[in-house]
């Protein structure tokens, strides 16, 4: 073995070093890129936050803009998909885990859940826009509705077609998180160790009682974090509300679920594609509040990540 | 020493001491590993015959909190100084694991892996050493048709004999072997013991057993630790029929373990 | 885990009447709770099917319109469905729209999104990578018409200014937004499968001689493969439906190009402008964007569907 030609050992801890030098390097890039967007927007929109922006509506004149009812139109948004999408999700999660048999039909249901994790949101929202607003037309047209119950000025209103409305937003966007919110609960149903399933069916509970009173319990630290950071991604999606028809220009906050709406991100996209330099800086205010909102939700959702961490 | 081939030593451990923490592994480790002999470690569970091994290939760097103290050197020279380079010294020092832990590549990889990684060869070279070392290990027959194959298709007793093919591959001064059976059914086990009595004609092998009965088969020489110390040290024969400790004769008789 | 309840005979006394009923009870409810949440699970089901019926019939009603001919979708090269009378739909164009801004992107989450992996599963002590593991969460949880706004107003400009060729809306500004978006996807789910190859392997590589370099690019990153594969394929899906980025920096011109510094229009930007616009429900623009909804759809499905694949299929050979 000696009349081998050897490598280099001072070369192989050189090339190591270099490795290692160039991963924290290029790790980094992505950070610095991070911090760009993020105080490059700040400058841009720093002047033009104000307690008026919060109060106002969208104007013509930018000094005037603001963004009440985009607000007010996520705020609804948020509630019905939580509403939706929630209930929705962790019962899924939990027959999927708990009462399910293991055959093809349910990794069928498993592979059908990661591919609508990857459907692009827009194509979410022409489904929306299709089943949900326009029902297929059968019920009429969006602006000339068959069925109406009710004043539409008010908070008691019905009507069939759901048309370009909150509901039909909100639906949408549950449609959306709808698989994350699915997968994060599994995880966290998942997690609970199955000895404790094992000690509750053994004293005589069902498997409906097992899961009421000792798997949900447990997994609700992990469900609730999951559904907050679903939430919050739904809370930045423009594209599937863009389809169903949430409007650029709103000076009103709703009434009912079936009332007109737009929303923070449609409306930051509104003013970033005019060409007048004005409005970009009240998008760049806009995507201020937003992502002020955001942090507010993530650093929820990390906290209750810790502490459901520390408790286990 | 019975049918041992040269006086030389390999490995010379001297008042060596090791530490996890706080926690104090070895205590004062004295001994001499003999040139191509099957030196065996035997013990009860816990009493540190695998920390022992993985000082000798400097395995223990890995861990933050291992310190240690006292000499050991291979061929006269202190591998615990911490200018040597372990990767030059982990050419020279082999270890095969408990569990065979093959790479995810094809059985000619796996042996050619070591080579690679120390010399720069031609195709010949490599086709050649992969053919020496998976002869050695008494692999070549069963897969010398099938070089190219994954070698996690292959058995657990085959994949451990890759493992030792893949050690050898380096022609390594000292090879460590740590419970290399231990996870390997009773005819796995034969074949890896009597190619552990083979291998002793070319190379010098340590292994850590808690299998006594394998140890008086495979080895000339065998050191019996408890709880950190070196209890007792002498040939193989005289260990299992007359052992001069109380405490080695009440763990061979099964007393406790 | 099987579904089945445990027999309640053994437990059950007659002589309490009050017991019998109260255990037909609960297994009444346990029924009842079975099928809710049976019903729950079969919303996934459903809400698969409506896409392909929605995006299949509209489809299909849309090939049967006068102007439209199959072939001229599929082979056509110009894409002008806008124009008042030589419309033509042939869907390349859109099609090269999306796939340069994917590859633009995909050429930056990918590499940096691997080497990031390695770094932070091999490499990285705990209090860095409690450092980077947030900041990249934070990547991931900006909104996409922030990052659209981004490379409008910052990338877009820089890239004027070192390279004058190039248009105002174009695919490189939107590729690089896109793919600074797309890192974490690459990142976490490479890091979790380098992270899940047992360390065996690990102290292998390293008794045999091999420093953190060897071990990492030729024995961990091998057996990690299949994982990464399926990080880049989903990585890649999302950049190709990835609808506001492109909407406010690539463009709205449907063009077969392959220069990234000219303006395009990708399939999703093509959606934007019908919904943006006032077209009515049965003309021939507004039925071509579910034809191109198709099309997106297709392509995302096989990307996920094959990254599950490579997953299911090489895991088990590995382990």
């Amino acid at each position: 073995m000696s009349r081998l030609p050897r490598r280099s050992y001072k070369k192989k801890r050189m090339y190591n070093y270099l490795f290692a030098t160039f991963c924290v390097i290029v790790t980094s890039l992505s950070v610095a890129a991070l911090f760009t967007l993020i105080i490059t927007i700040g400058i841009q929109g720093w002047h033009h936050l104000d307690i008026d922006l919060l109060q106002s509506y969208a104007s013509r004149f930018p000094e005037k803009a603001g963004v009440k009812a985009a607000v007010w139109g996520t705020i609804w948004l948020c509630g019905i998909c939580v509403f939706t999408a929630i209930p929705i999700g962790v019962a899924t999660a939990l027959y999927l885990e708990e009462f399910a048999k293991k055959n093809k039909i349910t990794s069928a249901i498993d592979i059908n859940i990661s591919n609508l994790a990857g459907v692009p949101s827009i194509v979410y929202g022409i489904i929306g826009l299709t089943v949900f607003a326009r029902m297929f037309g059968l019920f009429g047209t969006i602006n000339d509705p068959l069925v109406e119950i009710g004043n539409p000025m008010t908070f008691f209103y019905f009507r069939l077609p759901f048309g370009s409305s909150l509901l039909v937003g909100g639906l949408t966007l549950a449609l959306v998180v709808l698989p994350i919110i699915i997968v994060s609960s599994r995880e966290a149903v998942r997690a609970v160790p199955s000895s404790l399933r094992e000690a509750s069916l053994a004293l005589g509970a069902s498997r409906w009682e097992t899961v009421q009173k000792v798997v949900l319990p447990k997994a609700i630290p992990g469900i609730l974090t999951g559904s907050i950071l679903s939430v919050s991604r739904a809370i930045g999606e423009a594209a599937p509300i863009l389809v169903i028809g949430g409007f650029l220009f709103i000076r009103f906050t709703p009434e009912n679920v079936f009332d007109d709406f737009t929303a923070m991100p449609l409306q930051i996209f509104n003013w970033a594609s005019r060409p007048q330099e004005e409005f970009h800086a009240v998008a760049a205010s806009g995507i201020i509040v937003l992502l002020c909102v955001l942090l507010v939700f993530n650093s929820i959702a990390v906290l209750l990540r810790y502490r459901f961490q520390g408790k286990s | 020493m019975q049918d041992s081939n040269s006086t030389d030593i390999v490995l010379r451990a001297k008042n060596f001491s090791a530490w996890y923490g706080e926690f104090q592994a070895l205590h004062n480790i004295t001994m001499n590993v003999p040139a191509k002999n099957v030196t065996a470690l035997i013990g009860p569970s816990g009493c540190g015959k695998s920390t022992f091994l993985r000082w000798i290939n400097r395995m223990n760097d890995m861990i933050a909190i291992a310190h240690c103290d006292g000499v050991l050197e291979i061929e006269n020279k202190s591998i615990l100084n911490k200018s040597i380079d372990v990767v030059a010294l982990r050419r020279r020092v082999g270890m095969v694991f408990q569990k065979p832990n093959p790479f995810p590549k094809s059985i000619y990889d796996n042996v050619a892996f070591g080579p690679n990684l120390h010399y720069r060869l031609t195709r010949k070279q490599k086709d050649e050493i992969v053919e020496k070392s998976l002869t050695d290990a008494a692999l070549w027959d069963e897969v010398k048709d099938r070089l190219k194959d994954s070698a996690l298709g292959l058995s657990g007793g085959q994949q451990q004999r890759l493992c030792i093919a893949r050690a050898l591959a380096v022609s390594p001064d000292l090879l460590l072997m740590d419970e290399p059976a231990s996870a390997l059914d009773p005819r796995a086990t034969a074949k890896i013991e009597s190619l552990i009595s083979q291998l002793k004609e070319d190379y010098t092998i340590l292994i850590v057993t808690h299998n006594m009965q394998q140890a008086a088969r495979v080895s000339q020489q065998t050191a019996f630790f408890y709880e950190g110390e070196l209890i007792e040290l002498s040939d193989t024969e005289q260990m299992f029929t007359n052992p001069t400790k109380e405490k080695t004769e009440d763990y061979i008789s099964g007393r406790f373990g | 885990m099987t579904g089945k309840e445990p027999s309640t005979t053994l437990c059950s006394n007659t002589s309490h009447q009050r017991g019998g009923r109260y255990l037909i009870w609960k297994k009444l409810i346990d029924r009842f709770a079975r099928t809710v949440l049976g019903c729950a699970a079969s919303v996934s089901i459903f809400t698969m099917v409506a896409i392909v019926i929605v995006l299949g019939t509209e489809t299909y009603s849309f090939f049967q319109l006068e102007e439209v001919s199959v072939s001229d979708f599929f082979l056509g090269t110009e894409w002008s469905p806008l124009l008042g009378a030589q419309k033509h739909f042939g869907i390349w164009p859109l099609i090269c729209g999306t796939l340069l801004v994917t590859l633009v992107a995909s050429l930056i989450s990918i590499p940096l999104g691997v080497i990031s992996a390695i770094f932070l599963a091999e490499y990285a002590p705990p209090i860095v990578r409690n450092f980077f593991k947030p900041m990249l969460e934070i990547l991931a949880g900006v909104p996409t018409v922030v990052y659209g706004f981004f490379a409008l107003t910052v990338i877009t400009p820089a890239l004027q200014s070192i390279w004058s060729g190039i248009d105002f809306y174009n695919a490189l500004s939107a590729g690089l937004a896109v793919g600074i978006m797309c890192i974490p996807i690459v990142c976490s789910i490479s890091e979790d499968t380098i992270r899940s190859v047992p360390n065996s392997l690990r102290e292998g590589a390293y008794a045999l001689g091999g420093t953190k370099l060897d071990t990492s690019l030729k024995v961990v990153f091998p057996s990690a493969l299949s994982g990464i594969v399926s990080a880049c394929l989903l990585s890649i899906a999302r950049a190709i439906g990835e609808t506001m980025i492109v909407a406010l920096a690539a463009g709205n011109l449907a063009q077969l190009t392959l220069n990234p510094g000219a303006q395009v229009q990708t399939m999703t930007a093509y959606m934007v402008q019908i919904f943006l616009g006032d077209t009515d429900a049965i003309g021939v623009e507004y039925k071509s964007s579910y034809a191109v909804a198709a099309t997106l759809f297709v392509m995302t499905l096989s990307l996920t569907l094959i990254g599950a694949i490579v997953t299911k299929r090489y895991k088990e050979v590995y382990n």
